[in-house]
């Protein structure tokens, strides 16, 4: 699994260069940059600090990806997480980041 | 021409991970001037990038630190250090209370108490912890924060017939800048060693593994270059984790109660028993048996509970949700389940650098805290905290006595003129091409998921031979710009862990540990190596020796 800058979207503020735990994220041409999709942790540091919701995370296929992929907007103390299955059915989980893990 | 940079500091941090954050922030209340030097950027690197779902060293009321280090200590079968394991013990509950005053969201009854899952774990939300711990370290108004600098050795001074650290070299992954860094004391908190073995996703999600991808095992490859110890490499770490996503399974097994089970629907778990390393032993033996895949069995949950776990997982394994919006979820199939590759981690085991109880390696002005440091396996989160708290006091106390080295300006020179020779190399080999062809040696010569993690004498000699080709193959790779020089300088660090990591697996002659070291050769316990390996680099080659277990009490060095 990896992420995709979506280009147009992105705002070039560089925040989620400075939450790659790779460094993996740079800017090139006033736009965010994913240097090497293969060396993705899969960690979602870059979704949770990028605020135009411009990074798409997806499965590779060799994990089971078929297309399905998510992105994260932030509300205040809220995380939606926005899922789009191949078909094009799109699905919403939303996070309180007030609440502990029940398990 | 790379451009050269001098800084003086009085302590230097390597890697602003979880350990490394928090030592900075203790030191805040001295006036000790602090550097951290991070290859990525301290908000997020580390462990802790995708945050964690509980703190599970806590120790619940009812019970006493010495109840910790016992448990530790049977979990690793006696090869581990009482005095570190109670100074941990003795702290993480007053460390849980610090990372609640920075912010962190812990689950709490109607009168206050935190909620505990059995004795040893309360539960939180921890995805924002590391950006809490980065803030910390950054409100120290006397520590700087180099961020994207990989430091790639350390110095040492001889003084009369002691040798002590007295800083680092390094180079920014961004530009081409090489840093000369003298210091008082060094805090080495650079994390375990991934990347090792061939990972359960070789191809495009080559990174998609339980420890960080990006922790190369660099402390250790440092520290055996500068002359100090390290025990236990041989006690490796694998996870059992959900197929493909790696994302946890403790989450499904403890939260909806979901047992083992093989192809034919069998629950094996109660054959072989219920410790981590038992679980994949199990798993692993009925897959060799034939009777594989293996499952948790989830089947027929409930849509309630279904949608519980893909919310949990949303918050610390996003991949496993996804696959389960792919493919249908828990409550509709069972969950196959596999081990890991083996990891080098002393949050977990008891890999890592031989400490004092201060956290004092066997060179004067080196410490060590968090994965770096071993002999206090099971110390996680709130344990590499503790040690980056103990580390930073000790290296306080020791930068008090001493002075800044003068500079070695033919050492820097030396280190300068190896990294440009790796600018003007031309190959033909890259980078990549030998952290394949070494994951692959490690894979199936010294006990890698090709062999169901056994190893022999017979093997680990090919396994030597083969990986001194490789070191000698990545002297003269090429880079093109820093951060492909950063990773050949993570080839050669992974290179020498991997060499220390086969002698200690030759040298524990018995099989203490399923899974983590099964010698094929010796498949039974020994009571003769009721002792630790350890190992020093001595004119290029590993030497490894035995010490005896530290049972109680405090240990300091005799150097």
């Amino acid at each position: 699994m990896s992420i995709r800058i979506d280009k147009p979207r992105c705002i070039g503020c560089g925040a989620c260069t400075n939450a790659c735990p790779g460094g993996l994220l740079i800017m090139q041409e006033k736009k965010a940059h994913m240097r090497s999709l293969r060396d993705c942790w899969g960690c979602t540091a870059c979704m949770k600090v990028c605020p135009a919701e411009a990074i798409t995370y997806f499965l590779g296929a060799d994990v089971g990806g078929r297309g399905s992929q998510m992105t994260l907007a932030r509300e205040g103390v809220i995380y939606r997480w926005k899922i789009q299955s191949p078909g094009g059915a799109r699905s919403e989980i939303l996070i309180d980041r007030r609440n502990s893990n029940k398990y | 021409m790379i451009q050269a940079e001098k800084i003086e500091t009085d302590i230097l941090i390597v890697g602003g991970g979880t350990a490394g954050c928090y030592a900075a922030a203790k030191l805040a209340a001295l006036s000790l001037r602090v550097l951290v030097a991070e290859k990525a950027n301290i908000e997020r690197s580390g462990c802790l990038a995708a945050g964690v779902n509980a703190l599970n060293a806590y120790i619940a009321p009812g019970h006493r630190p010495e109840d910790y280090v016992e448990y530790a200590r049977k979990d690793g079968e006696g090869i581990v250090r009482d005095d570190l394991l109670l100074t941990i013990a003795q702290n993480v509950n007053r460390i849980t209370e610090e990372l609640e005053a920075l912010g962190l969201v812990i689950l709490k009854d109607e009168e206050g108490r935190y909620v505990t899952r059995g004795w040893r774990n309360v539960k939180i939300n921890g995805e924002n912890i590391k950006p809490l711990l980065a803030k910390a370290a950054r409100q120290n108004k006397n520590a700087t924060v180099l961020n994207y600098v990989n430091i790639i050795d350390l110095k040492t001074v001889e003084e009369g017939t002691e040798k002590r650290v007295a800083g680092a070299w390094g180079f920014s992954t961004r530009e081409k800048i090489f840093y000369d860094i003298n210091a008082k004391a060094v805090i080495l908190a650079t994390g375990g060693a991934a990347g090792l073995y061939r990972p359960n996703n070789p191809g495009f999600s080559r990174h998609k593994m339980w420890y960080s991808p990006f922790n190369t095992g660099a402390g250790f490859a440092m520290g055996l270059r500068a002359g100090a110890e390290l025990t236990t490499l041989e006690n490796r770490f694998v996870a059992l984790r959900c197929k493909d996503t790696i994302a946890p399974t403790g989450t499904i097994a403890q939260g909806v109660g979901a047992k083992q089970v093989n192809a034919r629907g069998e629950v094996y778990e109660t054959k072989y028993g219920l410790s981590t390393p038992e679980r994949i032993y199990g798993t692993v033996e009925e897959n060799r048996a034939g009777r594989g895949p293996c499952y948790l069995h989830t089947k027929g949950i409930g849509e309630e509970k279904e949608a519980d776990l893909i919310r949990a997982y949303l918050n610390m394994a996003p991949a496993q949700t996804l696959k389960w919006v792919e493919q249908g979820g828990p409550d509709s199939r069972d969950v196959e389940i596999e081990g890991t590759e083996p990891y080098i981690v002393g949050g977990h085991t008891a890999s890592g650098f031989w400490v004092s109880t201060k956290r004092e390696t066997t060179l004067p002005g080196l410490f060590a805290a968090g994965d770096v440091a071993g002999g206090a396996p099971q110390k996680y989160v709130t344990g590499a905290l503790v040690e980056g708290e103990i580390a930073a006091g000790a290296a306080a106390e020791y930068a008090k006595d001493v002075l800044l080295p003068e500079s070695d300006e033919e050492e820097t020179r030396r280190h300068i003129a190896q990294v440009e020779a790796h600018y003007a190399s031309e190959g033909p080999l890259r980078a990549e091409e030998l952290e394949e062809a070494m994951q692959k040696i490690m894979d199936e010569y010294a006990g890698g998921l090709h062999t169901d993690y056994r190893y022999n004498e017979a093997r680990l000699a090919v396994a030597r031979e083969r990986i001194e080709v490789l070191q000698e193959a990545a002297r003269s790779l090429p880079a093109e710009d820093p951060f492909e020089l950063l990773h050949v300088y993570e080839l050669k660090e992974r290179l020498t862990v991997c060499r220390a990591l086969i002698e200690h697996l030759a040298a524990r002659q018995e099989t203490r540990w399923h899974i983590f070291g099964e010698n094929a050769d010796y498949p039974e316990r020994s009571t003769d190596f009721d002792c630790y390996i350890n190992s020093r680099l001595e004119n290029g080659e590993i030497k490894t020796l035995r010490r005896p277990l530290v049972k109680g009490g405090t240990y300091e060095h005799t150097h």
